[in-house]
């Protein structure tokens, strides 16, 4: 081999823009912010100063699946110091889905439990107090009934029959998309067919990353405080302002432009601060207390209740001829979102484009399930939906070429997709060059690969039969064999937090439904009584609730619910993504 | 609770605080007395990104009892600086790209200055001992720990 391979650099896209001196690897480069770091004076939220700041701190489920039967709080509310405690019940719309700013997936989510909670680390209350010490006292002082529920951990255990319901909005515990389909589903040619083929050997591998949390050095939180003209300041260490802002509007019913978000410096994010769980709460008790409310998670909260990157587990199977060919490739995958979904719906369909990874095979089916567990909600983390996949891809591929005894970069040569092939999804691969960094990762590691092998090529021996889309089997029915079963349970008319949903929230604006469907009711919520009966905290369910909980405040409820902008039918609620209002 | 009046140098000037017993360090440097430049990261010694100076030596504030300061020099990264002139750790953390968050940045600057007080010429060795009681989650440790190396480089020709 040629002591200098040379990955051609093709483009196609920005042609005009881009100059073709690329050198930047290995070379320092300054960033624009780098003065502020070296002096320590890059605005990190909690920079901020605010006189009269108050701190707030949640009380947390210990349990992984417990119903909430009572929520104490007489004796932390007449703690010293203690301002205000927040419930379920003080948040005007107490449920949300970060997607559903893009109109994707259902409701599922509180910012602050009420009938159950589904996770160790859950939210159930938010004490705000004069200092971060008077609020841990008051959150210890905070007394729940917890009866304890049967949990459920196991992506595959969650979707056997029988299984504890995790979140009542999805009663199968998949997210199920466009309300139809239980799972992402890939077919490209016939893998039965390939399997049962004489000339194959079959190669199965089963694989699973754990659950990774993102650990930015920086805790996530937001600090918000009342400004002078009626608008809230928040400033946040969120990685996604806009999508914070939009989530904020909508929990606390208001109109985004009443929320003066500033954001940009990250203590380290990852993929970790886009779950926008802070702003809200932080802005509601700046709302409830008037002062500057401080709401930051220390590292224990970061580690275990910060959503991390989630568990994913991987079945492979894969027909390949003696001269390392691979001639089919199933998948099957289990994407562990946790208790709620955040992005994990998304992770998934990224997960299904990627498929079969950067390889031409002919035969590809895949069906992958985001499954919801008992465990910490997961979330965005570099490269997620992608990560653990090709984990478990280049896993199997050394193990194929173990089984069909070839060196395991030449079975990544000869298996590369090339220009002009196409892929599972039906596009044509193009700039691709993954011959070219095996070849240059084996020369940089000494690594002999035969002649034949150094001298391919992307840019030839693509397209022509590679570029065609074999016939495709499909199933009656969208379901393939190997699958769980789904229970019937079919989705209710109004999916709900069921088990005491109806203390959830919007106790006196029952015009809002639990899950806000995308074409939002016909009649705006009635105005709520001015002052709520203060003896009547909420109406209906979990009466057992009732006798116990008559705290001293009332309910938070908004004076004018907001009624323009977030209710405007169609499917984008939120003045504050950009373009949306023009369309 | 009891109020403790307490005496110190920060970063050159005289500082008296009340401080509350139990009170630590950090948030005394940075609510108390305004200084932002030290950070939280986890309040349990783990991270080395709240390290300070006291009397030379790099100490964790978040597990300082602010009390145990009277009377002695603190030092934080707002005191690095000669005037407008930045510390040579400061410049050459810049220019090799030692930081991208920065959030880890001034415990790393503080822990290097230490070393570099005691030690004007480390051995690369010396540099990685120094600043493994910080965590970096995004930069990484190579071009830290080359920024340390170049800095003790600009500070000897400084002096010379």
């Amino acid at each position: 081999m040629s002591s200098q391979t040379r990955v051609e650099l093709r483009k196609d896209l920005f042609a005009d823009e881009r100059d073709d001196n690329l050198n930047e690897i290995g070379r320092p480069t300054a960033r624009q912010d780098i003065l502020g770091h070296v002096t320590g004076r890059s605005p990190f939220f909690d920079d901020h100063q605010f006189d009269g700041l108050l701190h707030m701190r949640c009380v947390r489920s210990p349990h992984h699946h417990a119903r909430i039967r009572r929520i104490d709080i007489a004796a932390a509310e007449r703690m010293p110091g203690v301002r205000r405690i927040i419930l379920g019940r003080d948040v005007p719309h107490n449920l949300n889905t970060l997607l559903s700013l893009i109109d994707f997936g259902r409701d599922d989510e509180p910012l602050l439990a009420t009938g159950k909670v589904s996770y160790v680390g859950e939210a159930v209350a938010a004490v705000i107090a004069e200092t971060e010490r008077q609020a841990r006292d008051a959150v210890a002082a905070v007394r729940v009934d917890w009866e304890v529920l049967p949990h459920v951990l196991d992506p595959e255990e969650a979707l056997a029959p029988g299984a504890p319901i995790v979140n009542e909005t999805w009663p199968r515990n998949v997210f199920e998309y466009h309300d139809k389909y239980t799972h992402q589903k890939l077919r490209f040619g016939d893998v039965e067919r390939a399997f049962a083929r004489p000339d194959v050997e079959i190669v199965e591998g089963r694989y699973q990353m754990s659950p990774i949390e993102q650990a930015p050095t920086e805790t996530c939180g937001a600090i918000a405080a009342p400004e002078t003209n009626g608008r809230y300041v928040c400033h946040t260490s969120t990685q996604a302002l806009f999508f914070s802002l939009g989530t904020t509007a909508k929990l606390l019913d208001m109109p985004s432009s009443r929320l003066h978000f500033i954001g940009g410096t990250v203590g380290g994010g990852f993929g970790g601060k886009v779950d926008s769980l802070h702003e809200p709460l932080a802005v509601l008790g700046a709302i409830l207390t008037g002062a500057p409310v401080k709401y930051i998670w220390d590292r224990a909260e970061e580690m275990q209740v910060g959503a991390p990157r989630g568990a994913e587990r991987w079945y492979l199977k894969d027909a390949v001829t003696r001269d390392g060919r691979i001639v089919a490739r199933r998948f099957r995958g289990y994407f562990d979102c946790g208790a709620y979904t955040r992005l994990s719906s998304y992770a998934v369909q990224k997960a299904t484009g990627h498929l079969p990874g950067p390889y031409t095979i002919e035969n590809v089916s895949s069906d992958v399930y985001c499954v919801f567990t008992n465990r910490t909600p997961a979330t965005a983390m570099r490269g997620f939906g992608i990560t653990g996949v090709d984990f478990a891809i280049e896993c199997h591929m050394d193990k194929v070429a173990e089984r069909v005894g070839l060196d395991p970069i030449e079975l990544r040569i000869l298996n590369a997709y090339r220009d002009g092939d196409m892929k599972a999804h039906r596009r044509l691969a193009k700039n691709t060059a993954l011959i070219e960094c095996c070849q240059v990762a084996a020369e940089k590691a000494g690594w002999p690969i035969r002649p034949e092998f150094a001298a391919m090529s992307s840019l030839t021996g693509g397209g022509g039969d590679r570029a065609a889309i074999p016939e495709t089997v499909t199933d009656e029915e969208g379901r393939v064999d190997g699958t769980p079963a789904a229970r019937p349970a079919p989705r209710p008319a109004a999916p709900a937090p069921a088990p005491a949903p109806a203390t959830a929230s919007t106790s006196a604006r029952p015009a809002a439904p639990a899950t806000r469907p995308a074409a939002p009711p016909a009649t705006p919520p009635a105005a709520p009584p001015v002052a709520p009966p203060v003896s009547a905290p909420a109406p209906a369910a979990a009466p057992a609730e009732r006798p116990q909980e008559r705290p001293a405040q009332k309910p938070y409820q908004p004076q004018e619910p907001f009624t323009r902008g977030v209710k405007k039918p169609g499917a984008h609620r939120f003045s504050s993504l950009s373009g949306t209002r023009r369309r | 609770m009891a109020r403790t009046p307490v005496e110190f140098r920060l970063n050159g000037a005289e500082k008296a605080v009340f401080v509350e017993g139990g009170a630590n360090l950090l948030d005394v440097l940075r609510r108390g007395l305004g200084d932002m430049t030290p950070k939280y990261g986890c309040g349990q010694g783990t991270c080395g990104t709240c390290t300070v100076l006291v009397d030379g030596r790099p100490q964790l504030a978040c597990l300082t009892l602010a009390e145990t300061v009277a009377g002695r020099e603190v030092r934080t990264v707002a005191g690095l600086p000669d005037g407008a002139e930045l510390h040579p750790l400061q410049d050459a953390f810049m220019e090799n790209f030692a930081a991208q968050c920065g959030y880890c940045t001034p415990g790393m600057l503080m822990a290097a200055a230490a070393l570099l007080e005691r030690r004007p010429d480390p051995s690369r060795e010396e540099v990685v001992e120094a600043i493994s009681g910080n965590i970096c989650r995004c930069t990484g440790y190579e071009p830290i720990i080359a920024a340390i190396l170049d800095a003790a480089q600009r500070r000897r020709r400084r002096a010379s």
